[in-house]
């Protein structure tokens, strides 16, 4: 490869003179939570092994989910994914060609944060009042 | 179309494959696979959730109905292939080498069917025993 030359002309701006905005956050968030949930996708194999593996693995994979830091794994790998969900469900919207006019555009990006967080409040809600 | 304005043969437009020659397959596998999360992704959950704190004993009974099991295959399955041909994308975003991105698209399928895979005899062991 040649080394970098120093271009004369204006060059397209970079990520970071943006001013951020909902719609560049949800879409930036959209593919974090992406990623997030691919490492996650491993702690879900891990965890439905375990219970294939017996009453003493399972126990242990429980222990650890039920820790501090297990709970919390736990309740964000939740939200992250009922938020990837509902950047996904965007994403349906805008295939459809619709929602691209600015105040729609950011009513989407807002309501998919609250809607995902308050599904994932609803869920646990639900868990641990049901039982 | 007798118009000039492209340098593509008919054939070509008609079979609509473009030069990466698999066309919109990738495109259309992302969103068929989110239709499909999206609806599975509650009833994952909501198992999820709810073996939270459980015994081996109650997570065996829920896991091995039938409905459970088969909606915990249909989204472990569902869900690995979305997430491999994402990772696809982020990978030829910002993997620029090319040896390197090949390893990496290669290591990401081996990941996604080794998670996949995983799910899916696990599920399968609860389910039939032994």
């Amino acid at each position: 490869m040649a080394e970098v030359k120093q271009a004369a002309r204006p060059l397209s701006p970079h990520l970071q003179i943006y001013r951020w905005s909902w719609t560049m956050a949800m879409s930036i968030a959209h593919r974090v939570t992406g990623v997030a949930l691919y490492g996650g996708s491993l702690l879900v194999a891990m965890w439905l092994v375990a219970a294939a593996s017996g009453p003493g693995p399972f126990e242990t994979a429980q222990a650890i989910a039920g820790s501090w830091l297990g709970r919390l794994v736990l309740f964000g790998y939740s939200f992250v994914l009922l938020h990837h969900m509902m950047g996904g469900l965007r994403h349906f919207v805008w295939d459809l060609g619709k929602g691209y006019d600015p105040q729609t555009r950011m009513n989407l990006a807002r309501y998919s944060v609250v809607a995902s967080g308050g599904l994932t409040l609803l869920i646990w809600l639900i868990a641990f009042t049901a039982r | 179309m007798l118009s000039n304005s492209t340098m593509r043969t008919p054939l070509s437009r008609v079979r609509g494959l473009g030069s990466a020659k698999s066309g919109t397959g990738h495109f259309w596998l992302q969103r068929l696979t989110a239709v499909a999360n999206a609806i599975l992704v509650i009833a994952f959950l909501g198992v999820v959730v709810s073996l939270f704190g459980r015994s081996h004993l109650q997570a065996v009974a829920l896991l091995s109905h039938p409905l459970v099991a088969i909606l915990m295959l249909l989204f472990t399955v569902s869900a690995a292939v979305h997430m491999r041909i994402g990772m696809q994308v982020i990978i030829e975003d910002y993997v620029h080498h090319e040896g390197l991105k090949i390893a990496a698209v290669m290591a990401n399928t081996f990941f996604a069917i080794a998670v996949g895979g995983a799910c899916v005899f696990a599920i399968l062991k609860l389910s039939f025993g032994g």
